[in-house]
């Protein structure tokens, strides 16, 4: 069963919702214990990256996400600070990350921003692919996704890079590696194309 | 390319939709969940729901029918009202809304907005300016409780420093303009957007498209906010649910927005 992490951050129920009008049955894990019977893993997040990681630690549910993710190869998606929680570590605290994907989450750098606006990075964009992934199957080219964020996830090599999106440059926004994904967008608020997203990572 | 957002503001009285006309006079427009999922299939930007009672009446945020509204929401959820404490902003979070919004408390005591960013993040700390222009002379107030609290302060001069306090967005709401329907108050609009590089978005007066087009085309990526636009149609008012098609929005964004 697909199975929500709740470690006390980030949107459960609007995952919870949306698959409920899929009618995708899905479960929401508290405690180590909820995580038995996952076949597939979503973990979301918002806020500060330390807060984030130090919040996955006292659930109590780590030890058993690293066995299920690393060992048993069940797939898991990152949502937002879930998947920048992915990466070693962020320049926006001190804490190790969960080290799953190789790399380092990144703050934009406001100069090269044209926009009178700079940060957080609010809105929707364009979604570009750079690889073929289950993630995106039946979705237009450049599909549009919430975004809410200061920070990215910037990947150690290129092959971990799903799709790319443009503020100033182009940053990475999705991200894959074996059985784990990551996507720096809101999929759960993001209309038809978050829920085609999201159906797609429950056939995976 | 990041869009300008197009965002329909609902106001909670007596848990039923209500539209107002510089603040006073609240017409009934409909049912909130109903209006939510009419906003659902137009696939809109993002929502923003104000309960008007909840500081004013002193009731505080209604949790069961901000729950209902998250549950119901497939865009961004930003609910303001009532919000005075840590506790009730990280409740609001739980329930599954993206944003908070406060405005009272955080003219009161913006020190807040630092504690409850702490918790939540500060991407989904909102502050909601209520300004009203004084009688005589060109200067802005910022009021509270539904417009009847005057607090004297600048909105121009709270906003230049509401960034380093952690918010991540600030919607400046003109009473003058709300429910008039003959444009936004864009100078008021860019004295703010001069002092602070957080994300804006302006509500009041949006009275057609070309309005929002209007707001675009000066500020590039904001949001424009709109009420009686996107509730009500034709001169008599007639209550109507609407927003604009995708392509209806894309051709607005493309004629008007400069990068």
């Amino acid at each position: 069963m697909i199975t929500i992490i709740d470690y006390g951050l980030g949107n459960i129920l609007a995952f919870a919702n949306v698959y409920r009008r899929l009618n995708v049955p899905v479960k929401i894990a508290k405690v180590a214990a909820d995580l038995a019977n996952a076949s597939k893993l979503i973990l979301p997040g918002v806020g500060a990256f330390d807060h984030a990681i130090s919040q996955l630690q006292q659930s109590g549910m780590r030890a058993a996400l690293d066995d299920l993710v690393l060992t048993r190869k069940v797939p898991v998606l990152g949502i937002c600070v879930g998947m920048q929680m992915l990466a070693n570590g962020s320049t926006e605290g001190r804490l190790p990350g969960l080290a799953w994907i190789p790399g380092t989450v990144k703050e934009f750098d406001v100069s090269r921003l044209p926009t009178h606006t700079h940060l957080p990075h609010m809105g929707w964009n364009d979604v570009r692919p750079v690889k073929t992934s289950p993630l995106f199957i039946g979705l237009e080219k450049d599909a549009r996704f919430y975004f809410l964020h200061s920070y990215y996830f910037e990947c150690e090599t290129k092959g971990y890079v799903v799709a790319e999106a443009a503020y100033g440059d182009d940053f990475t926004c999705a991200v894959n590696k074996d059985n784990i994904y990551g996507v720096q967008f809101h999929p759960e608020k993001s209309h038809h194309s978050g829920a085609q997203l999201l159906k797609n990572f429950a056939d995976i | 390319m990041l869009r300008p957002r197009i965002i329909p503001c609902l106001l909670i009285k007596d848990k039923g939709l209500v539209k107002t006309v510089k603040f006073s006079a609240p017409k009934y427009v409909g049912d909130p969940i109903n209006a939510v999922r009419i906003f659902n299939e137009k696939e809109v930007d993002e929502l923003i729901v104000l309960d008007i009672d909840a500081t004013s009446q002193g009731t505080g945020p209604d949790f069961k029918l901000i729950e209902r509204l998250a549950a119901e929401c497939r865009m961004p959820l930003c609910y303001g009202g009532g919000v005075k404490s840590v506790e009730q902003a990280k409740r609001i979070i739980g329930l599954g809304v993206e944003k908070v919004a406060l405005s009272s408390a955080a003219l009161a005591q913006p020190s807040l907005l630092r504690d409850i960013a702490d918790e939540i993040g500060k991407q989904s700390v909102v502050v909601v300016l209520d300004v009203k222009k004084k009688i005589f002379g060109s200067r802005y107030e910022v009021h509270t409780h539904n417009g009847k609290v005057n607090t004297r302060q600048c909105p121009v001069e709270f906003a230049a420093n509401l960034e380093s306090l952690g918010i991540g967005e600030i919607v400046l709401n003109s009473i003058d303009n709300d429910g008039i329907m003959k444009g936004y108050d864009l100078d008021l609009i860019e004295k703010v957007r001069n002092v602070t590089s957080a994300p804006l978005s302006a509500v009041g007066g949006a009275g057609s498209l070309a309005d929002i087009g209007k707001l675009i085309h000066r500020f590039g990526i904001i949001g424009a906010v709109a009420g009686s636009l996107f509730v009500f149609k034709g001169v008599y008012k007639a209550v109507l649910i609407n927003y604009p098609p995708p392509e209806e929005k894309d051709r607005l964004i493309q004629a008007s927005y400069i990068q």
